[in-house]
């Protein structure tokens, strides 16, 4: 071998050496997929925990539905989800699921001289104009809920989601309950056919075409309608009270949970009693396969879960989500130990 | 026989040389058929249970499992033949111009311009619809419209800005340069001898470049059409953002709808249910074959243009 040849060989492998070294002590990175709902502040979470322990999660928002097929698809560490799956849909794929973080989904607008919260909505006229009954701004039925408020002559554009979505889960869930042509129409699920509208994709596209065009309508989670400063309509809960989204609704609703026995822990928060309950309220979601090949990676995951769980208060609250509170926190550890397991042994001691 | 100036080596060579481009060759054929094959087989399930009628029913429902391609067909068929119809006379001007008309220090920049828009990646095209094309639609051109033609149905509803016509002029955009930069060189290419012969008898530019130029590159012009067509027909990102992404097939041009392309990309990462994924490739098949189509008429037709200008010449 030549000189140069040589002290060419020797650099590389001296470099390749020092490259596998280095990925020894390298970043652990936690990888999930799914819901959009939580995206902002499990984003929140993961910076303040990536700073704190070195451990970065990369989460792909691609809608909840996504988040489902990718966990069956085991491309991720866990999957996302607002949609919770059915105990015996659990025990099929091999999965348990808890509830991580609450929120609200809310209604916006886009109408031309119309405030945040100055327009009130009832349940039925809500599934209306996404049924496509209801097609103007200045329709009799609008007016009636809206007395004193002025609304132009205006084409309702309906905007609903593109993809799979465990936000429109939530959304037509609640329809669902509050209208029985929803529910002979339409139905329930992460995909509906629409009986009219255009789609956007994600929390993000929702909010993208609502902005944009005139005379629109859609949903989306409120973390979205607070960062984008977008007007959001009230709605009516059961108890018959006209109400706003605020972290103080979503809570209301939420305190009506009762996680203890809901069987895999599948629990719908729409259409809530109580007198200030968000009617529109959800769980998200995160699936996790029982049975773990590898324990080290799967103790990172639920360390950083558990980490959310203890510290993430704080930071959910900025963005109005609703964190669980700590005695259904307990309960889910308790489960991860009961049930997650590696190679026949406990993963979460 | 050969004779071996230099061993066997060359004879080796040539061997190897003529296995390799054959089995270079061979292996674009079994991917393409390998594509077909795996595509029909994932789309038995939605064949088995809608069959034909899965080509002409507008139902999509995922949670009744009824699914139907006649909207996503619809939305592709409108989008491309407005961007055809916008983009083929456009870039026929564009490239006559430049080859004729303009002097060369303003041909060089424009087909430099027209080269680069060629380059601008699909995504780009798309943010800028929603951005800008889409506004500008929703508040000047759609209202415009609607107050001159407003009666008829093809005008009618709330003017969004997103939609089908949206969606065929961002789709004509893109195909423009494609069609004009084949098109130029097939102009360019024109015999000066045969321009001259033209002029030598007294005809004008005009005549010129309709009988003799685009006579002659009319072979090319329709190759570059085809080309632009393939592209506006598999064209997805770009679609999806300004279509509107509703499964539904109406009369209007304002209104939204959905192509193959943008159902597969908005849906295709979700569909965990067995039969709406089948749907989904069925909905990919139908799009494989049909562009399979276009491919083979176009040489059809290239060929009889081949036949036609053997013929007179």
């Amino acid at each position: 071998m030549t000189r140069s040849r040589k002290s060419w060989v020797m650099g590389s492998v001296a470099a390749a050496l020092a490259l596998a070294g280095g990925l020894a002590f390298g970043q652990t990175t936690i990888t999930g997929a799914g819901a959009t709902f939580p995206y902002p502040v499990y984003a929140k979470w993961a910076d303040a925990y990536a700073a704190k322990t070195g451990v970065h999660l990369n989460y792909q928002s691609i809608g909840s539905g996504g988040g489902i097929a990718q966990t069956k698809a085991k491309t991720v560490d866990f999957g996302a989800s607002d949609a919770p799956l059915t105990q015996q849909q659990l025990d099929e794929i091999g999965l348990i699921q808890w509830p991580m973080i609450m929120g609200g989904v809310v209604p916006v607008l886009n109408v031309p001289g119309v405030k945040p919260g100055e327009v009130s909505l009832t349940p039925t006229l809500l599934a209306d104009i996404y049924l496509g009954k209801v097609a103007n701004w200045n329709a009799p039925e609008i007016a009636a809920a809206n007395p004193g408020v002025k609304l132009p002559d205006l084409a309702i554009t309906v905007v609903h989601r593109a993809d799979g979505s465990g936000t429109t889960w939530i959304f037509t869930n609640y329809l669902d309950k509050v209208s029985p042509e929803w529910h002979t129409k339409v139905g329930t699920s992460t995909a509906v056919s629409w009986p009219t509208g255009v789609g956007g994709k994600g929390n993000e596209g929702v909010s993208a075409y609502v902005l944009r065009i005139k005379g629109a309508i859609g949903y989306v989670e409120y973390a979205y309608c607070l960062q984008n400063h977008m007007t959001y309509a009230l709605l009516r809960n059961a108890a018959g009270n006209y109400v706003s989204p605020t972290a103080k609704a979503f809570q209301a609703a939420a305190a009506n949970a009762d996680w203890k026995d809901a069987p895999g822990y599948y629990l719908v928060l729409t259409d809530q009693p109580g007198a200030e309950s968000w009617p529109i309220t959800g769980a998200s979601f995160i699936l996790f396969y029982k049975d773990q090949p590898n324990a080290a990676k799967a103790k990172a995951v639920l360390s950083f879960f558990a980490w959310c769980y203890a510290n993430g208060q704080k930071m959910a609250e900025d963005l109005d989500y609703v964190p669980m509170p700590k005695n259904v926190a307990d309960m889910m550890e308790a489960n991860w130990t009961a049930k997650v397991r590696s190679a026949g042994q406990a993963v979460w001691k | 026989m050969v004779r071996r100036a230099h061993g066997r080596a060359p004879l080796v060579a040539e061997g190897l040389f003529r296995a390799a481009a054959f089995a270079c060759a061979g292996f674009v054929l079994v991917v393409m058929a390998g594509l077909f094959v795996v595509l029909l087989y994932r789309s038995r399930l939605s064949i088995d249970r809608f069959g034909w009628g899965f080509l002409w029913s507008a139902a999509w429902d995922p949670v009744r499992d009824n699914f139907g391609a006649a909207s996503s067909i619809f939305g592709t068929v409108a989008s491309t033949v407005i961007a055809m119809v916008i983009a083929v006379p456009l870039s026929l001007v564009i490239a006559l111009f430049l080859v004729e008309v303009a002097p060369p220090r303003l041909a060089r920049p424009v087909s430099y311009g027209i080269e680069l828009l060629a380059g601008i990646p699909s995504i780009i095209y798309g943010m800028w619809g929603l951005f800008v094309l889409a506004p500008l639609m929703a508040t000047n051109v759609q209202p415009a419209m609607q107050r001159v033609f407003g009666k008829l149905p093809l005008f009618a509803g709330p003017p969004m800005g997103i939609g089908i016509l949206t969606a065929g002029l961002v789709l004509a955009l893109m195909v423009l340069p494609f069609i004009t930069a084949v098109v130029r060189d097939v102009f360019a290419l024109v015999p000066p001898v045969m321009k001259e012969a033209g002029y030598g008898l007294g005809a004008t530019t005009w005549e010129v470049t309709r009988k003799v130029t685009v006579g002659y590159g009319m072979k090319g012009i329709v190759g570059g059409v085809f080309l632009g067509l393939g592209r506006a027909i598999g064209e997805t990102m770009a679609v999806t953002f300004v279509i509107g992404n509703d499964h539904r097939i109406a009369a209007s041009l304002f209104a939204s709808g959905n192509s193959i392309a943008s159902t597969l990309a908005n849906e295709f990462t979700e569909a965990s249910e067995p039969v709406y994924l089948s749907a989904l490739v069925e909905l990919g098949l139908i799009l494989f074959v049909v562009t399979l189509v276009i491919q083979v008429l176009a040489q059809l037709w290239l060929t009889r243009l081949a036949r036609q200008a053997g013929s007179t010449s």
